[in-house]
């Protein structure tokens, strides 16, 4: 299938962008955002709302975001929704980019955004046709150029060249990209909202492999003192903190390629501290049990997955962006074959029901769970933020059944009665 | 949880008659909903009065009963059948109100019924707004600060605390009636006083205003295990102000962030779990404040809505034919989403176009009616357009609209100086025409900040306008259109006559622009409405155009017919014509890929169930024409459908033909015969038919000198309208001049027209008095007839046909009568070359039988004549079109073996069809009810069909059906013209007879008191009330102390007569009777009424009566 645009003559106007798919395809549109040339994995993204959040969601760093709504820069830009302090996606395509930003709390534009971070994007393709194209292909490596990039000696390059520039740019398996995006320094999220000021009803360390302010937010506004620190730290570092529960949040890369976080997990998991992982998080705890984890073919970003809680019964919408996901038997309890079962049993907590993709995990002998989607949404819907309570109840009941870091015997998350 | 098995059997209530406020949407979730419930093997029990449904075909439900929705006939049908459940959330209000009466009177507890879908405590929570608010508020979300005040006086104390301008909005009607904005004391007496009368609970709410505000709206669901989505988001362009079926809205909401959008989905969920919805849809709204982001819910309607089945058509999601599923136990993650066949329904449709609904109003039908929109909705259609951009659906949206000065234009020079401020004060006033103005205000050089502050339509909005007015000026002044000049302009929504205009090319400077176009490869492509923006593959080829890269249509093997649907519902043309084309593709699936292009989002046609192909298209020749292109390139088209969506399609055959597409049925050449009165005069001729007297002009002098020949009164009307649009009676010569002149402005104002002339010929008829006007639906295959039905009509000649209310089979022709009328009818089929259905309109005056017009496309009477007769006309209508002969349709029983329309026996049941009227709904600037004397041209805006063993009855069941029923007891008031007052006197001795009080003016009670009946004379409006306060007859009426109103005007400025009491009496909803006719009928009414309940029967029954009487008579 080809859906390359025809080549024009406009290939040298300034205002002319090109987007170069690994696979030959290429399609005209026109610049958005900063000029220059950029290259990542591209994937879609289906959010009708929440481009801010995406752009600024650490996941997707060296990613190329096509944005299936076609209006995109509505809102502008405000100070309060960001992820994080910058725009992490390495490349962005939109249909139709918004030419005037409405809205109360707006403080600038998009493209002003954009072009000040350097972010090359393109606009004015057919974003539905390259979604199909991704859908039935799968993510692939691209390269977006624009302004003089597009051209050499005054003349517009040739195709096949820039495809070969986009077919020797790293490929996303087997990229180890946490600490590009994790903090230098730990810092603190102190409770918040009606917690604000009080003691804290627990501590957790949060491991940054490209958090999104929302998750300690999501804690701190439950009452918890968080610890956000980076994704280097060691167990001894993470001990000394004396955490009533430790968090992997989400982050960008292949979760195969983490060897050093899976390491980590373990050395929390053998010290019955209570876990709770997000997306890679999830990944890691996968690994750590010892279940693969496997590229989809185009993954999920969006903000209206179905996910089953199989404790429940209840089927919630979520907020997803994950090209990866962890391999593990789906119906009934497993053991966690790392080390001949070393970790106990495990069950698939819940499930995309859109694909039947494993969507959380939970340890039926360890106080440790974790989802693939992001309950702390932002963007998306807020249906899954009851895991963040689970969380607290897990370190509650840790609290209280223990007492001794040696989990002699199994912990079971309180809320999960098991079905 | 699968599904219950506790339930074997339910009773669906659909909406009734068309009204605004509720119209096919209803019949549309209906259909989805019997058709669900029926695949469960439940039985299905249905009950609507609206013969014009798709759902009351027998197919979709085991028991069908066009009964009135009343409580006294439904317990009767709950008595009967026994259902184990009553499902009442998708036919609208009506079905609501029906349920909640059902309950009140005990009537489901005493047969054991469950209310399935929603609980009577739900729904009130829902649409009490005293209990809402508390709701509301327990959900953390705020509501306008409001009071709840029964009378008059405690609105006057509340004003004190509230402030004006102040919103009234009473409890439990539908579509806002009776709601309005008072912006001061006046204001308020006189709303407030409509709002108690129309709120059955006496109560109304007045609350502080967030006019201005922007507005949202969200559709959800919930199922058993409390899972809950959000289906769609709703953007209102038009600020809070103008109720939301008024104004233009867009799918999703494009002015939120992330954050904001989130706190509404959220208030939404927890209060839809707060207030009980059980299972199924709920709409809720809110206003969002532009500068504070403050969020007020307006409130929620716990059913399906209008707003439900826009949010289906926009995203693919069939929330309808869910909520039944649900209802009868399913949860959301067990149902699949239909489109992509391998993910479930428990998800948020997530859209990669932008979908735009505009209203249709008919303020011209309603000349004296306040054309501002408010909060109570008066638009009677609404057109729905998706593109891949904002600019591209909006326009497209409206030029679905299908009306002049509905679109964008850059004609002359932009307004300046004064008149631009003028425009500024304007658009200030939501009106018909605001977005034009506003675009208008744009072009002429206001800043957004300006227009902004007289709209307050969201600046991103504004932006776009003004991109388009950017775009069109790039279009007026390159050098030449280029590719990249036309792909632009197509890409910002502007057509092919647009884009000729603003080239100057003239009046075949379309084509110009479509060569231009072609020849530069400038095409549209299809894409696809699947509900996950690409995320997973599609399944049902539910499409719409955009210029964009990649067209997403899949080839086929079978050959396909388009099917043309007939766009927004209006006056004259509505859920009759999207009828017959639901029929034709139904009856072509088997053989054909059939293909419907429709724009109107509230029609069966549009859901992508129905055909095999779904184009969600505007139907003008440009859009038409690249569907059938793209089709063309799928594969075979054996032809196209123009004659069962009404006018619209029409009048679009010939230019069609001209551009080599197949027409199938009636060429474009034989519906011109009908329609020019030179050649169908002589087609008469030559049948010797006798038509009035009749010519056709085409300027002043020309009418002037063809009336003096033709004698006063006449009938005048432009031709090529439906629904008698502009039709009017005309009694002298100055008259005519006036009405001659309104034509040339409105040809004027026309942008599809040259000024100057008349856009159309104009038709002159004798207008024939005290005529019997007799209607007939016939099939013709160029050989052979098949007469549909013969219907009487109850009023005389010279009162539309839509308007008026009539009887199949004819009670009062002789069967010579209606062998002349076959015979005439066949006449003129087959001088016209009919193939396929053809309507004909007779007088019979003094035993001559005159040919008043003849339509060779389906009529608005298609769906009461089949349903009456059990014969689906519009079925075998598509097979004729397709080429098979009526003796085959009779052979393969899509038609009788025997007998047609004409030949029912004595024992066939009579059915009557009643029109429904929407006068209350428009008001003068006074406030005042605008006039309801009927006339020439179409009003109302549905129908109801009362089906019984003799016409009393039957006509009783109409009455009842249309607007409650027939009085059985109290007063009378009488007041008839002249010539009539013979003709009251018995049935009115009658009415004294069965009890009735009779209060007459002078006039009338004279001839009354003569004839030896009682009537106490009352005193005339004229004379205002008497010394010691004696009330006049408007104030009785006012009062509630009148039954039923007589009141007859006649001729030249008499109808002007006697306004106020038609009007007082419309207001305070009693019935009114202004013809003799219907005075004779609703005297016969009276006595069936009496005579005890109304018995019921299913359509299958009736039609396993006539079967086993047809069998008897065989034996």
């Amino acid at each position: 299938m080809s859906i390359s645009t025809p080549s024009t003559d406009a290939q040298a106007d300034d205002r002319t962008a090109v987007l170069v798919l690994e696979d030959g395809t290429t399609l005209t549109g026109l610049a958005y955002g900063a000029r220059g040339t950029t290259f990542g994995e591209i994937v879609f993204n289906t959010g009708m709302t929440g481009y801010q959040e995406t752009l600024t969601d650490p996941s997707y760093h060296r990613q190329i975001v096509v944005m299936t709504a076609p209006h995109i820069g509505n809102t502008g830009v405000n100070d309060e929704d960001a992820e994080s302090t910058r725009i992490w996606v390495s490349g962005y395509v939109v249909r139709d980019p918004a030419r005037r930003a409405s809205n109360w709390r707006a403080t600038r534009s998009l493209d002003e955004d954009l072009a000040a971070q350097g972010v090359v994007g393109i606009s004015s393709i057919d974003t539905r046709a390259l979604t199909r194209h991704l859908r039935e292909l799968g993510t692939m490596r691209a390269g977006i150029f624009s302004g003089e990039d597009l051209r050499r000696g005054g003349h517009p390059r040739p195709t096949e060249e820039l495809v070969e520039l986009v077919r020797s740019a790293p490929a996303m398996t087997g990229a180890d990209l946490a600490r590009e995006v994790s903090t230098p320094e730990a810092y603190v999220v102190e409770p918040s909202g009606e917690h604000a000021g009080q003691e804290p009803v627990a501590t957790v360390v949060a491991v940054d492999l490209g958090i999104k302010a929302m998750t300690p937010q999501r804690l701190a506004e439950r009452g918890v003192r968080v610890h956000v620190v980076p994704s280097t730290t060691t167990i001894d570092q993470i001990v000394a903190l004396a955490p009533d529960g430790v968090f992997f949040s989400n982050g960008p890369g292949d979760p195969g390629a983490a060897t050093t976080e899976v390491e980590l997990l373990r050395a929390v998991l053998d010290r019955g501290i209570p876990y709770f992982g997000i997306c890679f998080g999830n990944q890691i705890l996968g690994r750590a049990l010892g279940y693969g984890t496997y590229k989809l073919g185009y993954g999920h970003r969006g903000i209206n997955q179905p996910v089953l809680d199989r404790t429940t019964g209840k089927v919630e919408v979520t907020a997803h962006n994950h090209g990866f996901a962890v391999d593990a038997p789906r119906d009934g309890e497993s053991v966690a074959p790392h080390d001949g079962g070393r970790y106990g049993r495990v069950v698939v907590s819940h499930i995309g029901l859109n694909d039947q993709v494993v969507e959380g995990l939970a340890c039926l002998d360890r106080p440790a769970f974790s989802v693939q989607y992001h309950p702390e949404a932002a963007a998306g819907p807020h249906d899954a933020a009851y895991l963040f309570d689970r969380f607290l109840d897990l370190m509650r009941d840790s609290a209280g059944a223990s007492g001794s870091a040696t989990n002699a015997a199994p912990v079971t998350p309180s809320s999960e009665s098991e079905i | 949880m699968p599904r219950r098995t506790d339930i074997s059997s339910v009773l669906v209530i659909g909406s009734g008659p068309i009204v605004i406020g509720q119209a096919c949407e209803f019949d549309y979730s209906g259909t989805q909903a019997c058709r669900v419930l029926k695949e469960e093997g439940l039985r299905v029990i249905l009950v609507n009065s609206n013969p014009a449904t798709i759902m009351t075909d027998p197919e979709f439900a085991d028991a069908t009963y066009v009964e009135p929705i009343t409580t006294e006939v439904l317990t009767t049908i709950i008595a009967k059948e026994r259902p184990d459940a009553l499902l009442a959330t998708l036919g609208g209000q009506t079905a609501l109100n029906a349920a909640i009466a059902l309950d009140e009177a005990g009537v489901l507890a005493q047969y054991d019924v469950e209310l399935i879908g929603a609980n009577i405590a739900a729904i009130e929570k829902g649409e009490d707004r005293q209990q809402f608010k508390e709701v509301v508020e327990k959900c953390g979300g705020e509501s306008a600060r409001s009071e709840i005040i029964h009378t008059i006086d405690e609105a006057i104390a509340a004003a004190d605390s509230l402030g004006y301008p102040m919103v009234v909005r009473p409890s439990f009607t539908m579509g806002g009636l009776g709601s309005g904005i008072a912006y001061d004391e006046q204001d308020l007496r006189r709303i407030v006083g409509q709002g108690l009368h129309y709120s059955p609970t006496t109560e109304v709410l007045l609350e502080e205003s967030i006019l201005g505000w922007k507005e949202y709206e969200l559709e959800l669901m919930r199922d058993t295990a409390d899972n809950v989505v959000v289906v769609c988001s709703i953007e209102n362009v038009d600020p809070v102000g103008v109720h939301t079926g008024d104004s233009v809205t867009v799918a999703p909401a494009l002015t939120l962030t992330d954050r904001e959008f989130q706190k509404l989905r959220d208030i939404g969920i927890a209060v839809i779990r707060e207030v009980g919805v059980d299972t199924g849809g709920c709409n809720i709204q809110y206003a969002v404040h532009p500068d504070t982001g403050r969020i007020i819910v307006i409130e929620m309607n716990p059913r399906v809505s209008r707003s439900s089945a826009l949010a289906s058509k926009a995203t693919g999601f069939p929330i309808a034919k869910i909520a039944a599923k649900l209802a009868v136990g399913y949860t959301l993650d067990e149902i699949p989403n239909d489109i992509t066949q391998v993910t479930p329904a428990s998800f948020e449709p997530t859209l990669d176009y932008v979908v735009v609904k505009v209203p249709r109003f008919a303020f011209e039908k309603f000349p004296a009616a306040d054309p501002t929109l408010s909060t109570t909705m008066k638009s009677v259609g609404e057109a729905m357009a998706m593109g891949r951009n904002f600019t591209e659906a909006l326009g497209k949206a409206m030029r679905s609209i299908d009306k002049a000065g509905s679109v964008f234009h850059w004609d002359g020079e932009p307004v300046s100086g004064e008149a631009l401020d003028e425009l500024l004060v304007e658009i200030a006033r939501p009106t018909e025409g605001r977005l034009v103005a506003t675009q208008q205000a744009l072009r002429a050089g206001a800043s957004l900040e300006q227009v902004f502050e007289a709209t307050k339509i969201d600046p991103w909005f504004l932006d776009q306008i003004q991109l388009v007015n950017e775009v069109a000026e790039s279009v007026a002044s390159a050098d030449a259109l280029t590719r990249d000049v036309l792909l632009e302009a197509k890409r910002h929504g502007l057509s092919d006559p647009q884009i000729a205009k603003l080239r100057g090319m003239g009046a075949a400077g379309e084509s110009t622009v479509r060569e231009v176009r072609y020849a530069l490869d400038v095409r549209p492509v299809y894409k696809t409405v699947d509900t996950c923006a690409a995320e997973f593959a599609a399944k049902t080829p539910y499409h719409y155009s955009s210029y964009d890269l990649e067209s997403e249509v899949a080839p086929r093997e079978r050959p396909a017919v388009l099917i043309l649907g007939s766009g927004p519902n209006r006056i004259g043309q509505g859920i009759e014509f999207d009828y017959s084309c639901v029929h034709a593709t139904l009856a072509l699936k088997d053989e054909y890929e059939t293909v419907m292009v429709n724009c109107n989002p509230e029609t069966v046609s549009t859901d992508y169930d129905t055909s095999d192909r779904l184009y969600f298209e505007p139907l003008t020749f440009e859009d038409v024409l690249e569907v059938y292109q793209a089709e063309l390139a799928a594969g075979p088209v054996a032809g196209i459908i123009v004659q069962l969506g009404g006018q619209t399609p029409l009048s679009l055959a010939q230019r069609l033909a001209d551009a080599g597409l197949p027409i199938l049925g009636t060429s474009p050449e034989a519906i011109d015969a009908a329609e020019d009165r030179g050649v169908f005069g002589r087609v008469l001729a030559e049948a010797g038919l006798p038509a009035p007297a009749f010519g056709t002009a085409t300027s002043l002098a020309e009418a002037q000198e063809i009336a003096e020949g033709i004698g006063y009164p006449v009938l005048v009307r432009p031709s090529y309208v439906l629904g008698g649009r502009g039709m009017e009676i005309v009694y002298s010569a100055e008259q005519l001049t006036g009405y001659v002149e309104r034509a040339l402005h409105a040809a004027a104002t026309d942008d599809r027209t040259t000024t100057g002339s008349l856009p159309a010929p104009l038709l002159i008829d004798r207008f024939l008095d005290d005529a019997m006007e007799i209607d007939v639906d016939a099939l013709y295959d160029g050989t052979e007839m098949y007469l549909g039905g013969v219907m009487e009509h109850i009023e005389e000649a010279g009162i539309h046909s839509g308007d008026s209310a009539c009887v199949l089979p004819p009670v009062s022709l002789s069967e010579a009568e209606i062998e002349r009328i076959r015979r005439s009818t066949e006449a003129i089929a087959k001088g016209v070359g009919v193939r396929g259905l053809l309507n004909v309109q007779y007088a019979l005056v003094s035993d001559v039988l005159y040919v008043l017009e003849a339509n060779p496309r389906a009529s608005r009477t298609v769906p009461f004549v089949s349903k009456a007769t059990g014969v689906s006309l519009a079925k075998a209508a598509a097979r004729v079109m397709v080429g098979e002969t009526i003796a085959d349709l009779r052979a393969s029983g899509v038609l009788p073996a025997e007998g047609d329309g004409g030949t029912l026996d004595l024992d066939a049941p009579i059915a009557v069809k009643e029109a429904v009227l929407p006068f209350k709904r428009f008001r003068t600037t006074d406030g005042i009810v605008v006039d309801t004397v009927l006339g020439p041209e179409m009003r109302s805006t549905g129908e109801v069909m009362g089906f019984d063993r003799d016409f009393p009855r039957a006509f009783a069941k109409s009455q009842a059906a249309a607007f409650g029923g027939l009085p059985t007891k109290g007063s009378v008031f009488v007041s008839v013209a002249d010539r009539d007052k013979r003709s009251i006197v018995f049935p009115i001795k009658r009415l004294t007879e069965l009890g009735f009080e009779i209060l007459a003016t002078q006039g009338t009670a004279g001839v009354l008191r003569r004839n030896g009946i009682p009537a106490t004379i009352v005193r005339k409006f004229s004379s205002g009330r008497g010394a010691d306060g004696e009330p006049t007859i408007v104030d009785l009426i006012t009062e509630g102390k009148v039954d039923m109103v007589i009141n007859t005007p006649s001729g030249q400025g008499a109808r002007a007569d006697g306004y106020e009491i038609r009007a007082a009496t419309t207001a305070a909803d009693k019935p009114i009777v202004t013809t003799t006719q219907q005075l004779a009928a609703a005297v016969q009414g009276i006595e069936a009424v009496l005579a005890g309940p109304f018995d019921v029967w299913s359509l299958q029954e009736h039609m396993a009566a006539t079967a086993e009487r047809h069998a008897a008579a065989d034996a």
